[in-house]
């Protein structure tokens, strides 16, 4: 493989932190579905861990409020960097059905960089699981 | 040959205790996902984790102790190899004559890291989580001690490699009542002391986001995961010397490890976490008295 050992390690190892930024929680219900026995993706080595200053991903949910923007900006700056950000579900992507609201501060992308894009309203944990493949391909 | 025997038995212990540290912790993950119809990691899962967290930057909060901060995982880990070194030198070394007095102290210090750990992180998390642990190491101490006093009862010697060898020639510990008691008074003690549920306030991720490891990130994060694994090996391969007979026969010494670490994974999937004053009135009420019973059987030669 023409990847470094610090690569080839992370790509094995990815420790999660789950955020909601202001969302329904069904997509959040659907990540919690990924850890259970039917989908396991501890196989893959991936954990949630309680501290952001832990985690090597950060999984959004939800469209930011205004109010959520300083935190989830000052949750990117905190997260060790190699660190990705994934964007899950209609809200985050894209503003989804709550587009036009007057306290909404955008989708995700306006507020830190994202790396993966997970649509759906709410993905199936099928479809997460193929997000998180291509993130793993993205990570070089 | 006589001046480097010291040095060879502190990177022997490093390297037997730390491959043994992080096989037993990948194991006890396996057995974790199949007790819950999981697959679980790959065998590579905690190397490939300490690699990962080699290569993260290291943050340090402005508000922290930054000597303390980073220090207390080296120390951690450095007091965690002596202590293996010490269970090691009954066999290739001379021990001290009362190696166990030296050996029960140095356990301490890896609880001592952690509180020091959250308390030089300068968050309010971090404080909450050192306050738990410190309340922890006040109330599993003395069932630990307890449980360690009887077989130096029986055999009247406080060097480990003694009590191994007394076992070969009597009974296991384990074949006495009172040694019965005092290794399932012990394995209750040690799970507090490495912070297994249902003993892990400490390190409540739901609750206190990672406790005292809230402001770790990166190659101090790691060690301080190195120490616990190995906390694990030790602590076990001390267990199977002093109350099952030891390693003298390699194969029934590994079956012996499993079975031990099987006991303490079980008995970490089948209970709920405790509140600090239910793991207070737990170690002072029901495991010190029947410490206190077994030292009681031992003294009168049970």
């Amino acid at each position: 493989m023409a990847l470094d050992l610090k690569t080839r390690a992370l790509k094995k190892s990815l420790f999660v932190f789950h955020l909601s930024t202001g969302s329904c929680n069904n997509c959040d219900i659907e990540i919690l579905d990924c850890l259970t026995p039917r989908f396991d993706i501890e196989r893959f080595g991936m954990t949630l861990v309680g501290s952001i200053k832990h985690a090597d991903v950060l999984l959004v949910t939800g469209i930011c409020t205004i109010k959520n923007s300083y935190r989830i900006k000052k949750l990117y700056e905190q997260m060790p960097k190699p660190g990705f950000v994934v964007a899950i579900g209609a809200c985050a992507c894209t503003g989804g059905i709550f587009k036009d609201g007057y306290q909404m501060a955008g989708p995700i992308d306006k507020i830190i960089p994202v790396d993966v894009y997970i649509p759906g309203c709410p993905p199936k944990p099928e479809a997460m699981i193929a997000g998180i493949v291509k993130l793993l391909e993205k990570i070089k | 040959m006589e001046i480097l025997k010291p040095f060879l038995l502190i990177i022997g212990s490093f390297v037997i205790f730390g491959l043994t540290g992080i096989m037993s912790t990948w194991l006890d993950r396996k057995i974790t996902a199949r007790l819950q119809w999981r697959v679980g990691p790959p065998w590579y899962q905690n190397f490939a984790d300490l690699m990962k967290l080699a290569g993260k930057e290291t943050v340090i909060p402005e508000n922290a102790n930054q000597v303390l901060f980073l220090l207390s995982p080296v120390i951690g880990v450095i007091s965690i190899v002596i202590t293996g070194a010490i269970l090691l030198s009954g066999i290739f070394y001379n021990p001290l004559k009362w190696d166990l007095v030296i050996f029960i102290y140095l356990l301490m210090i890896p609880s001592i890291m952690i509180f020091l750990a959250g308390s030089s992180s300068g968050n309010v998390l971090g404080s909450v989580g050192a306050g738990r642990e410190v309340r922890l190491l006040l109330g599993y101490e003395l069932p630990f001690i307890l449980a360690l006093l009887v077989p130096v009862v029986k055999y009247g010697t406080l060097q480990i490699s003694e009590i191994a060898r007394h076992q070969m020639d009597f009974r296991m510990n384990i074949g006495f009542i009172s040694g019965f008691i005092a290794f399932i008074v012990g394995i209750f003690a040690f799970q507090g002391k490495l912070g297994f549920v249902p003993f892990d306030v400490s390190e409540a991720e739901t609750e206190i986001a990672g406790g005292t490891f809230v402001e770790y990130s990166g190659l101090p994060l790691g060690l301080f995961k190195l120490m616990k694994w190995m906390l694990l090996s030790v602590g076990i391969s001390f267990f199977v010397i002093y109350f099952m007979g030891g390693f003298s026969n390699i194969l029934t010494g590994i079956l012996k490890y499993l079975v031990v670490l099987v006991l303490i994974v079980l008995i970490k999937n089948t209970n709920p976490r405790l509140r600090t004053d239910q793991i207070l009135r737990f170690s002072w009420g029901w495991l010190t008295l029947f410490g206190f019973f077994a030292l009681i059987l031992a003294v009168m030669g049970y």
